[in-house]
């Protein structure tokens, strides 16, 4: 229903812009383009808010792509081993938030392993965050060191990555908290990161997917595979790695919002916490700004066209 | 000595690394370089917030325009650096009580670190990456034109991207069945194609060209053809 | 006083006004932080020569814990995040409490917020005080980060293992030994540090052509292995694609546009021929290919864009204002 009265409205307003953009150029060419960052924040303000108020979500639909990702995931047993790379800081929260809350609580729903690292330095930080907020109260039955462990941040980019495909214990000498490598019982016969099942990560930039695939996953494909979660940004860009090089890919808030869909539907039950619903309540603010975007493009080419015209005829 | 050793320092990395991925016995080599990138790499942020201490010093001592700024900049640089350096607050670590405050974990939850973390880092960062969500907006009221067929292309991929992408592509399309023979033409599922086909297409040959050049760049680089990276001067 | 100033005087006057009330004199007020505190004491056991610490609750029943010294019982608060929810819930003499100091951070951090997105209006001087505190923090963050997570285990710890080991890192094995070799990126790291000085800058130049060197090194091989051979390989796929012994026409048509694609765009990139005639007609095709690329590229940019902001005002909404409470923290008032 809020959907149909959306894509109504929006029917409505594009009729009603185009006429009134068509009569009155010349005050819509010289438009203060603070009346476009009002609109803006309209279209995303108010459905933050109507969604935050009924908790109503739209029906979200899984395409290949996120499918890929849960079914590499659903794959997996119990105690399958899963390096978490959180590569991302509160600049892209708004769009990779979601993913690692869903993904730890995926991994930690199918009791996997898991062992959590970061390339940037405020990714231990969101590594940290995710602990508390989803291990810690939802999990209390997992042991840190045994089900889950936290590798911390290095620097180095790709130079980390060079590392541990072949050497982990070099680089890590202690765990984020400054336990020895050795007393940590899951790290135990783990020397290199090609004893992982599966790595995810969850990507903002660089270092980030692109540079997993090209010094983790292309030289060792039968020992390494890879899923990721990365920002629309990067997403278009890592498309030609996949099938071959990486099987699944969460693009966007959008892709979020599909995994999210399709892993709460499996495992959350009907009083599912609202922390596992960020990326489809999310997808609210989206619908509706993006129709905005399209809009102001239609405007905007509708200025130009009438003024086109004007000059032609003068 | 000025130029002939960094010359040869980066020849001899960049060959050790090169080495270490055809011939198993050298693997440890081109390990024991990386780590060391990765410390140099760690020294560079120390690096980075001395040059930005320098630079906004410099500004004060100058009084350069706006240089008040500059003194809330180095503010804040030196609040954060003395308490997380310092460990400022933070508990000593449960495991090893007797070692007080140094052994506990400079981010833990309540530390005056965290505080500024999730009171000034966070809230900064995330809006400034927010804001251009309101200058995308206005560049594409006002930059994108249909004018030709590049452009045409361009934005009836972005509509299709835009609008295939969230609800509103499932709700318009939602006629045709999924099982039909038609599915393909459901919104959704057009973006679907646009990127397994077109976009891959486009980022596989721009791929493959930027692969080429980053290993002509590396190659002369490493051949010392490209010495640019010593600078000209002898200073 | 200008026009304009006057409307946004009023127009913040408005503002703080509405905040105050609802701060104030709402049953519930706003921007309200809870904690959970946990009280954690440890006794040492042991003797002179080797501690033997132990959390309180876990101290044998025979041990009088008022015998041990001062010295050798340590005691401190840690603290978990909690919210209005739990604390209105909790049974009583629970641990959940109000907490002034991160409360007064949700204040700040919603200032901060407004500050930024003041710079739409117009540049002003608190745009410019958050950016100058940002650009401060951010840097000594990436420092301290740095320090503690790689300058200190990595290379402090492995020339002076056994100092790390009583400074800051107790947990550090036993068996780490002295490793001289690293004196190397210590010696290159101290030369780096070297470009902060005014004289000498050819000093720096030795680590900064060990750095691209290695940095060349390591992208030469693995371009040319994943974005150049592997992307071949990938685009090598049949052309006439049968499914269950049936000819399956989207696959086929999908293997037959993106081959076509890849090549015309690489046409595109080729400039040693003139782009005349066929090969014209071509590169043409792989422009075309390369606007869809690039619309495809736009519209998720946007999608990643207003992601950011909706998360921003979701803060605002929810931690700071109390308007919405999407994950119920506090009970859907």
């Amino acid at each position: 229903m809020a959907l149909l009265i959306t894509l109504g409205a929006t029917a409505a307003f594009l009729v009603v812009l185009i006429f009134a953009v068509k009569a009155r150029t010349e005050f819509f060419k010289n438009l203060d383009r603070r009346w476009i960052f009002l609109l803006m924040l309209v279209a995303v303000a108010v459905p933050v808010y109507v969604i935050g108020k009924t908790k109503e979500t739209f029906p979200e639909k899984a395409l290949p792509k996120a499918q890929a990702v849960f079914d590499v995931i659903e794959e997996l047993s119990e105690g399958d081993k899963v390096l978490l790379a959180f590569d991302f800081d509160p600049g892209s929260e708004g769009e990779l938030g979601p993913m690692a809350t869903t993904f730890v609580y995926h991994c930690a729903t199918k009791k996997l392993k898991m062992y959590f690292i970061a390339l940037w330095p405020i990714g231990r930080q969101m590594i940290d965050d995710n602990i508390a907020k989803i291990i810690e109260p939802d999990f209390p039955q997992m042991v840190y060191g045994e089900d889950y462990m936290n590798l911390g941040f290095k620097a180095g980019n790709e130079g980390v990555i060079n590392v541990i495909v072949t050497d982990i214990k070099q680089l890590y000498t202690t765990d984020a908290y400054g336990t020895d490598i050795a007393a940590i019982p899951m790290m135990e016969g783990i020397d290199s990161i090609q004893k992982m099942d599966l790595i995810i990560n969850v990507s903002a930039g660089y270092p980030g997917t692109k540079e997993w695939v090209q010094y983790a996953v292309t030289p060792f494909p039968h020992d390494i595979r890879m899923v990721a979660g990365c920002t629309g940004v990067q997403a278009p860009l890592l498309y030609p790695y996949m099938p071959q090089q990486l099987p699944g890919l969460l693009a966007a808030i959008k892709g979020a919002s599909e995994y999210e869909s399709l892993v709460i539907n499996k495992y959350g039950g009907d009083d599912i916490s609202g922390k596992y619903l960020e990326a489809q309540r999310r997808m609210g603010p989206q619908l509706v700004a993006h129709v905005l975007m399209v809009l102001l493009i239609i405007a905007g080419n509708v200025i130009f066209f009438t003024e086109r015209k004007r000059e032609a005829r003068s | 000595m000025k130029r002939n050793v960094p010359l040869l320092l980066a020849i001899i990395a960049g060959f050790v690394m090169i080495v270490a991925f055809f011939i198993p016995y050298t693997v440890s080599w081109g390990e024991d370089v990386s780590i060391w990138f990765d410390i140099l790499a760690s020294i560079a942020f120390i690096l980075g917030g001395g040059n930005l201490l320098k630079v906004h010093l410099k500004k004060v001592s100058d009084q350069a325009k706006g240089w008040g700024y500059s003194i809330i900049t180095i503010i804040s640089f030196l609040a954060m650096l003395i308490i997380g350096l310092g460990k400022l607050g933070v508990n000593p670590n449960p495991q090893f009580p007797g070692h007080g405050h140094w052994a506990g974990q400079y981010n833990e939850i309540g530390s005056p670190f965290y505080w500024l973390f999730e009171s000034v880092f966070k809230p900064l960062q995330a809006t400034i990456f927010a804001m251009l969500a309101f200058y995308v907006a206005s560049a594409a009221f006002r930059a994108f034109r249909a004018k030709n067929m590049e452009a045409i292309l361009l934005l009836a991929t972005a509509f299709f991207i835009l609008l295939g992408r969230t609800a509103a592509g499932v709700f318009l399309t939602d006629f045709i069945p999924e099982e039909s023979g038609y599915s393909g033409l459901r919104l959704e599922n057009i973006t679907v194609f646009i990127m397994d086909v077109f976009n891959t297409a486009g980022h596989r040959a721009i791929m493959i060209g930027v692969a080429l050049g980053t290993a002509s760049v590396s190659l002369k680089i490493l051949l010392g053809v490209d010495r640019s990276y010593l600078g000209s001067g002898e200073g | 006083m200008s026009r304009e100033t006057t409307i946004w005087l009023i127009v913040f006057l408005i503002g703080a006004v509405m905040l105050f009330g609802r701060a104030m004199f709402t049953e519930h007020g706003m921007a309200r932080m809870y904690v959970e505190e946990s009280p954690r004491e440890f006794v040492d056991l042991g003797d002179e020569d080797k501690s033997d610490w132990v959390s309180m609750d876990e101290v044998p029943e025979d041990v009088e814990v008022s015998a041990i010294p001062a010295d050798r019982r340590v005691s401190w608060t840690s603290q978990k995040t909690s919210n209005y929810g739990e604390f209105v819930q909790q049974p009583a003499g629970g641990n959940i409490q109000f907490s002034l100091a991160r409360s007064i951070g949700v204040w700040l951090a919603a200032l901060f917020t407004l500050f930024v997105l003041s710079f739409l209006i117009k540049d002003n001087p608190l745009y410019k005080v958050a950016e100058s505190v940002f650009v401060g923090i951010s840097a000594a963050y990436w420092m301290v980060v740095a320090f503690w997570d790689q300058i200190v285990p990595n290379l402090i710890g492995k020339l002076s293992p056994t100092f790390v080991r009583n400074w800051a890192m107790p947990g550090l094995g036993e068996d780490a030994r002295q490793e001289l070799i690293y004196l190397i990126p210590l010696v290159l790291g101290m030369m780096l540090l070297w470009r902060l000085s005014p004289k000498g800058g050819w000093i720096s130049r030795w680590p900064m052509a060990f750095f691209i060197g290695t940095f060349c090194g390591l992208r030469l091989i693995r371009f040319l292995q994943a974005d150049f051979l592997t992307q071949i390989r990938n685009s090598i796929d049949p052309l006439y694609v049968t499914e269950g012994g049936v000819f399956d026409v989207w696959a086929s048509l999908a293997n037959i546009i993106l081959l076509i694609g890849v090549l015309s765009c690489l046409v595109y990139f080729f400039f040693s021929f003139e782009h005349k005639g066929i090969v014209g007609r071509i590169a043409k095709l792989g422009i075309w290919f390369l606007m869809i690329t690039f619309g495809a590229g736009f519209g998720y940019t946007v999608m990643g864009r207003i992601a950011l902001l909706a998360i921003r005002l979701e803060f605002l909404f929810d931690d700071w204002l109390w308007l919405i409470d999407p994950t119920d923290k506090r009970l859907g008032i």
